[in-house]
């Protein structure tokens, strides 16, 4: 599903360059559990941007389901980051005026699909995310958990085959983030491939392949079993 | 996205901060309502004179002594001095069957008295076909009577303001006036109703040509108001009057003859000219709001920055993002305009009936010119601040909460 090759990415502050990432290899089989584990500046966070598309390594090779990506044009990555990656954030990021349902929508609307079919779509992901009753809200009405979930929601709303959560339980109390991890494990076993960033130990080691970061370097690559 | 997709996101978002937009909104439809009004102002006032002259009658011709037009050539060598105008030209022309009336003018300013009381004003010397040529009416009395141009006769007709300061609500009829030296018999007041252009009515003293050149001492007439038939023979009268002011000053064309239509013309030109300038001092408010309104839109990309930054992670391109902003801006602008042509139109119906006798009508290009150039730096200026958002990078947009 996906290959990284030999991946760097530089960042030049002043006069320095920082290696955030050097010389990542990392792969990640379809329907994998795979969290990212380490230190703040460790390089997890951009790891996350470069498998997101929202980031471009400076050097090595990046083949999402055998495209490379590192040629592809802004609009040709938009297109791939519509169609094929989901997005859940530590600080949520919906959109304040929209409700519950126009957030989870909106990846949609970007992707131009008519609204009949949009609706009908949105309320299966409602339903499947118990927020039914709460699909005319605004994020202000909502609980952080909710929240999450609708994010979640909006996350998935395009049947993505990627899944990337950065720190999806930082903002949330202990069982909201509870909750919020079941829901991502349910998504992985539907067959969604999942990729976890966070600095908690205790989610990261329920994940059945795990990565250590350390100064932009994996550090350890550990796998529970063979993937199917 | 599809269309009507974009033109709601863009909606919502201009009414997620409704200070900002209204404040925008206000900007453009006053800039917009002030080109409107302004120009509606200049048509109203060249369609004002227009119709002013018209009520004159096009069908005039109006003969001055003198050629005030260069023909080149070298100077004449001995001094030209035209030939007086006199009344005996005037009655000459008369002859041609194209030229229905005319009537001479003489004019001067003189005092006059009744009892102590003492006013200085324009005297006219002329005939009684002046008043049916200038659309002038009589109050009280009548005007001068039908005689002879060249007979002197001591009556007078009075303007409505000098009759009132001279005589109060007292009767003038049948009285004498004094007029520099000589005595006049008041037989008429001019009607202010019939107030006509360039003429003040109030202030004013009709009386026969004949005398008014011997008050003055001037055997040249100023002007001579000639009447065509009809506006068809206008030419055919201009050539006449020509011609025989040429025969009876042996050979020379000393005379300047101005049509209704050249002046007519003149002020047409003048005054769309003024409307066009007051419609581009107008338009400067219009660009002021355009960058108002870059202004506004930079501040709400850098207040939504994490909003782009999401946008992009959804999958939305730069140039989708580009378009978003870019809708937003046209979209403020637009509805700027519409509620300006709104402004436009009450302030229009306001003034209206403020002032009755000034129709004020915008020309017909004004609306589309202020509501394009509306819609033109909306997008003109909606675009560095959206290509500012489309360039963001979401990494770091993401990054701020």
């Amino acid at each position: 599903m996906i290959e990284l090759e030999h991946v760097e990415r530089d960042f030049w502050v002043g006069d320095e360059t920082v290696h955030a990432l050097a010389d990542v290899s990392l792969q990640i089989p379809p329907g994998d559990y795979l969290s990212v584990m380490g230190p703040s500046g460790s390089g997890k966070s951009t790891l996350l941007n470069v498998l997101g598309l929202l980031d471009r390594p400076t050097r090595g090779s990046y083949r999402l389901e055998g495209i490379e990506t590192t040629t592809l044009s802004e609009e040709q990555r938009a297109a791939l980051r519509r169609q094929r990656i989901g997005f859940v954030f530590q600080a949520f990021h919906l959109i304040p005026r929209l409700t519950a349902a126009e957030n989870i929508a909106l990846p949609m609307v970007l992707a131009g699909i008519p609204p009949g079919k949009r609706e009908q779509r949105v309320a299966e992901v409602l339903q499947s995310l118990n927020l039914s009753d709460r699909a005319g809200h605004r994020p202000d009405q909502l609980s952080g958990g909710q929240r999450q979930r609708v994010a979640i929601g909006r996350a998935i709303v395009m049947q993505p085959a990627l899944l990337l959560a950065d720190e999806p339980t930082g903002n949330l109390d202990q069982h909201s983030g509870q909750e919020v991890i079941a829901l991502l494990e349910q998504l992985n076993a539907d067959g969604i491939t999942l990729v976890i960033v966070t600095h908690d130990a205790r989610i990261g080691q329920r994940a059945h392949h795990r990565v250590h970061m350390l100064d932009g370097h994996i550090h350890s690559d550990e796998q529970d079993h063979a993937p199917a | 996205m599809r269309l009507p997709d974009l033109l709601q996101y863009a909606e919502r978002s201009l009414r997620g901060a409704p200070a900002r937009s209204l404040l925008m909104l206000l900007a453009m439809s006053i800039g917009v309502a002030s080109v409107i009004l302004l120009t509606a102002l200049g048509e109203g006032a060249r369609r004002y004179v227009i119709g002013e002259f018209e009520r004159l009658g096009t069908d005039l011709l109006i003969m001055l002594p003198g050629r005030n037009e260069t023909t080149g050539g070298p100077p004449p060598l001995f001094g030209e001095t035209p030939r007086d105008l006199t009344i005996d030209d005037a009655l000459a022309l008369l002859r041609h069957p194209s030229i229905e009336r005319i009537a001479p003018v003489s004019i001067g300013n003189s005092p006059v008295s009744f009892g102590s009381r003492e006013r200085e004003v324009t005297i006219i010397g002329s005939t009684s076909d002046f008043f049916p040529i200038r659309h002038i009416a009589v109050a009280i009395g009548r005007a001068l009577p039908q005689m002879p141009a060249e007979r002197q006769l001591n009556l007078a007709v009075l303007g409505w303001r000098l009759k009132k300061e001279l005589f109060g609500n007292q009767r003038a009829l049948g009285t004498w006036v004094r007029i520099a030296d000589r005595r006049f018999r008041v037989i008429g007041v001019l009607d202010p109703a019939g107030e006509s252009l360039g003429l003040d009515l109030g202030d004013m003293a009709v009386i026969p040509v004949a005398s008014a050149q011997a008050l003055f001492d001037n055997p040249s007439l100023f002007r001579v108001l000639i009447q065509a038939r009809s506006k068809e023979e206008i030419e055919t009268a201009r050539k006449a009057a020509l011609e025989t002011i040429r025969w009876r000053h042996d050979g020379e064309d000393d005379v300047t003859l101005i049509t209704q239509d050249a002046m007519l013309s003149t002020f047409d030109r003048i005054l769309r000219a003024l409307t066009l300038a007051v419609a581009g001092i107008a338009g400067i408010s219009l660009a002021v709001a355009g960058i108002l309104i870059m202004n506004v839109m930079l501040v709400a990309v850098s207040q939504r920055i994490s909003e782009i930054g999401l946008l992009k992670a959804l999958g939305g391109s730069e140039s989708q993002v580009m378009r978003l902003f870019l809708t937003e801006a046209v979209m403020l602008a637009g509805s700027g305009a519409l509620l300006g042509l709104l402004l436009a139109l009450v302030g229009m119906q306001l003034l209206n009936r403020l002032f009755t006798d000034f129709a004020l009508i915008p020309p017909l290009w004004a609306a589309p010119a202020a509501v394009g150039v509306a819609l033109a730096t909306g997008l003109v200026f909606g675009v560095m601040p959206a290509r500012r958002a489309a360039r963001l990078d979401p990494v770091q947009a993401l990054a701020r909460h």
